[in-house]
């Protein structure tokens, strides 16, 4: 097992039950690199943040520093998206960011409007998380009344206002021209990429970094201890530490931070530092390597690192950093239902493929799971997955304007292929007894909804 | 139920101010309209119209893509069972059906006294916690039947309302920002380079003496 000694650099605080106060923030180092960072020129700060290779902890894993460079030279202003809106099935690491150590995260955002220019910063924040938004709120309050945020900061000519805005429910404003739509007040509907992205054309159709919350927690390190310091961690195009959350039937789930690039999904699902095991030390049947949208893995991809490009070529990614073990009593086509029932309610309905396409995967794969399936279902899953992503390949193909449709597909390609015989029991049983399986009991009594129109 | 209060009025404004267009405002004040009356009355959707100057049916538009606004009244507690991936392997399904038993409703709906409304959600990001529920967005964390029972006689005997406030608030602490500290919003025409990155100019008398 590779357990390494790397530093705690975005949870160093988790342990502290005040450190969401300005106070123990301070005590423990915080606002130091801010103002560390004043004092250097703007490029210099750039600079670190890409001699750290800081890829992207949102999903997509790009280069923070290179992104930042997208912007057109000269063309102001620009604006800095904070991307809180984490509901990708199986994350739970921004929220947790957010609610335990909010300082360090509005100290990132600062770094980073200092470094890229932006003259003001929108912390959105997902809308079904209270306290998150409770905490940043005290936070930032703290943080204007202390002279950190605001006008003239510590006393220089920087001057930004960090504004906590706030969702309300839609899993794909995650997506970063949704996002931008929903900060502009309309339905969180993706934009067409070209031309609109954001760090070309983004807020207002102005020059907008989006960066997601991790990934910024990560700058006061970095701007502190040097961005060398932060390559000198983890392996080959993968750097620092990350935060993975293990869920689902393991013994201990937890969120852990580990160096990136070298701590392996073994060591993260077995190691007893870790999530210590399967559940009733079960068989693995398969896992989710990096959130609902990735394809799944088993025991064979265990001993790979969690690095980005190594996990890439097996033929999945990294994702949102959130690992789900399903062990050998698992259904495959009722998991996989219930990811793929995930997609057909947040599709935006924006582009047809995926609109239709992921509603009829829904009702295909729950007719299977009834007994209700047809012999020819399993072809037309295989269909109805090309229409959304021709040739259901890795790295997905789309015939839509974002990710979304795809990610429906991820999971029935991957339980398809490697559990057929499960989806044919469900055929067969079905051919014999008619019997539904997924619909619940009757409960007792239904009552009316309240406020329904009589 | 209604306009925005005198109170709500001035928070409105405060949070107008502080985005560079007004229409940006939208979503956080459907949410503070949802605060005051408990869902967005189309009286509220009129008066953000106003607020922000766009037609109300654009204000409709953006309420009814989100799923956190209700446009009729629900339950003092909105219970929202996560059965997505995480907490179905966990037996998050199992519990739905145990809430709708015991509150004798199906997911989608609200119990005849007004009290509770019971959704099936998706993933609310407390994966590890498995199965978890989210009680007017507090978590509740590994959750037995028998502890959905004891919170249900706790809300309704009253004993959770520190914790747990009526639906439509969120967070209890607002932003605020000092008038003296404020930096102001950056209008999109607002095309002057930002101070920090201006590069001092150079005192005459150093230039000379070089």
């Amino acid at each position: 097992m590779t357990i390494t000694d790397a530093p705690k650099i975005i949870t160093s605080r988790f342990g502290l039950e005040d450190a969401h106060t300005l106070t123990r923030y301070e005590a423990t180092g915080g606002y130091q690199a801010l103002r560390k960072a004043v004092a250097m020129a703007p490029a210099t700060v750039v600079d670190e943040v890409k001699a750290a290779s800081l890829l992207g902890r949102g999903g997509a894993g790009f280069p923070a520093g290179v992104k930042w460079g997208f912007c057109p030279p000269g063309v102001w202003p620009r604006y800095l998206v904070v991307n809180g809106d984490e509901s990708e099935p199986g994350t739970y690491k921004d929220r947790m960011l957010m609610e335990r150590d909010p300082h360090q995260l509005i100290e990132g955002v600062l770094l980073a409007c200092y470094a890229v220019g932006c003259g003001q910063a929108f912390l959105y924040v997902r809308g079904e998380m209270a306290l998150a938004q409770e905490r940043i709120a005290a936070a930032l309050n703290e943080a204007y009344a202390a002279g950190y945020v605001g006008k003239n900061i510590l006393g220089t000519d920087f001057s930004v206002d960090v504004v906590l805005t706030w969702g309300a429910g839609a899993y794909i404003v995650g997506e970063e021209t949704a996002l931008i739509e929903s900060l502009e007040g309309n339905r969180g509907m993706p934009r067409l990429k070209p031309p609109f992205f954001p760090a070309a054309k983004g807020l207002y159709l102005q020059p907008t970094i989006v960066n997601n919350v991790e990934t910024l927690c990560n700058l006061p390190w970095i701007i502190a201890n040097g961005g060398a310091a932060f390559a000198a961690l983890g392996a080959e195009s993968s750097t620092g530490t990350r935060m993975f959350a293990v869920s689902g039937h393991v013994k201990t789930p937890g969120v852990f931070e580990v160096e990136y690039g070298v701590t392996t999904f073994r060591d993260l699902i077995y190691s007893p530092v870790y999530a210590g095991g399967i559940l009733g030390d079960r068989e693995l049947k398969a896992f989710i390597p990096g959130g609902a949208s990735s394809p799944w893995f088993y025991a064979e991809h265990l001993d790979l690192p969690l690095e980005k490009s190594t996990v890439d070529k097996a033929g999945s990614m990294l994702g949102s950093g959130a690992i789900v073990v399903m062990d050998e009593t698992t259904d495959a086509v009722k998991a996989c239902l219930r990811v793929v029932r995930f997609f057909a309610r947040e599709s935006c309905g924006k582009c047809t493929p995926c609109r239709e396409g992921t509603n009829w995967l829904e009702r295909i794969l729950a007719r299977i799971l009834d007994g209700y399936g047809r012999p020819s279902d399993l072809d037309l899953l295989m269909d109805v997955s090309d229409n959304i992503s021709p040739g259901i390949a890795w790295p997905p193909k789309q015939t839509t304007i974002c990710p979304l449709g795809p990610s429906a597909v991820s999971p029935i390609a991957s339980a398809l292929q490697r559990f057929r015989p499960e989806f044919e029991a469900h055929l067969a049983r079905g051919l014999q007894s008619r019997v539904p399986v997924s619909v619940s009991a009757p409960v007792r009594a239904a009552a009316a909804p309240a406020g329904s129109h009589g | 139920m209604a306009r925005l209060s005198a109170d709500n009025l001035g928070i409105a404004s405060e949070i107008i101010e502080r985005y560079p267009l007004p229409k940006s405002a939208l979503i956080p004040l459907l949410h503070l309209a949802q605060e005051q009356d408990g869902y967005v009355a189309d009286d509220a959707m009129v008066h953000i119209a106003e607020l922000v100057g766009v037609t109300p049916a654009e204000v409709l538009g953006t309420c009814s893509f989100y799923e956190m606004f209700k446009r009729e009244p629900v339950g003092r507690y909105l219970v929202n069972v996560c059965t997505n991936i995480s907490c179905q392997l966990m037996g998050g399904e199992e519990l739905l059906h145990h809430a709708e038993q015991r509150l004798g409703i199906k997911a989608g709906n609200t119990t005849t006294d007004g009290l509770f409304t019971l959704e099936d959600v998706e993933c609310i990001a407390a994966c590890t916690e498995a199965p978890c529920l989210q009680v007017n967005y507090r978590y509740r964390h590994r959750i037995t039947n028998e502890e959905f029972d004891q919170m249900v006689d706790d809300l309704q005997g009253g004993r959770l309302d520190a914790e747990v406030p009526p639906h439509g608030t969120l967070a209890r602490v607002r932003q605020s920002i000092p008038a003296d500290r404020r930096a102001g919003a950056i209008a999109p025409d607002d095309d002057r380079e930002p101070a920090w990155l201006v590069p001092p100019a150079e005192p005459d008398d150093e230039v000379a003496a070089r």
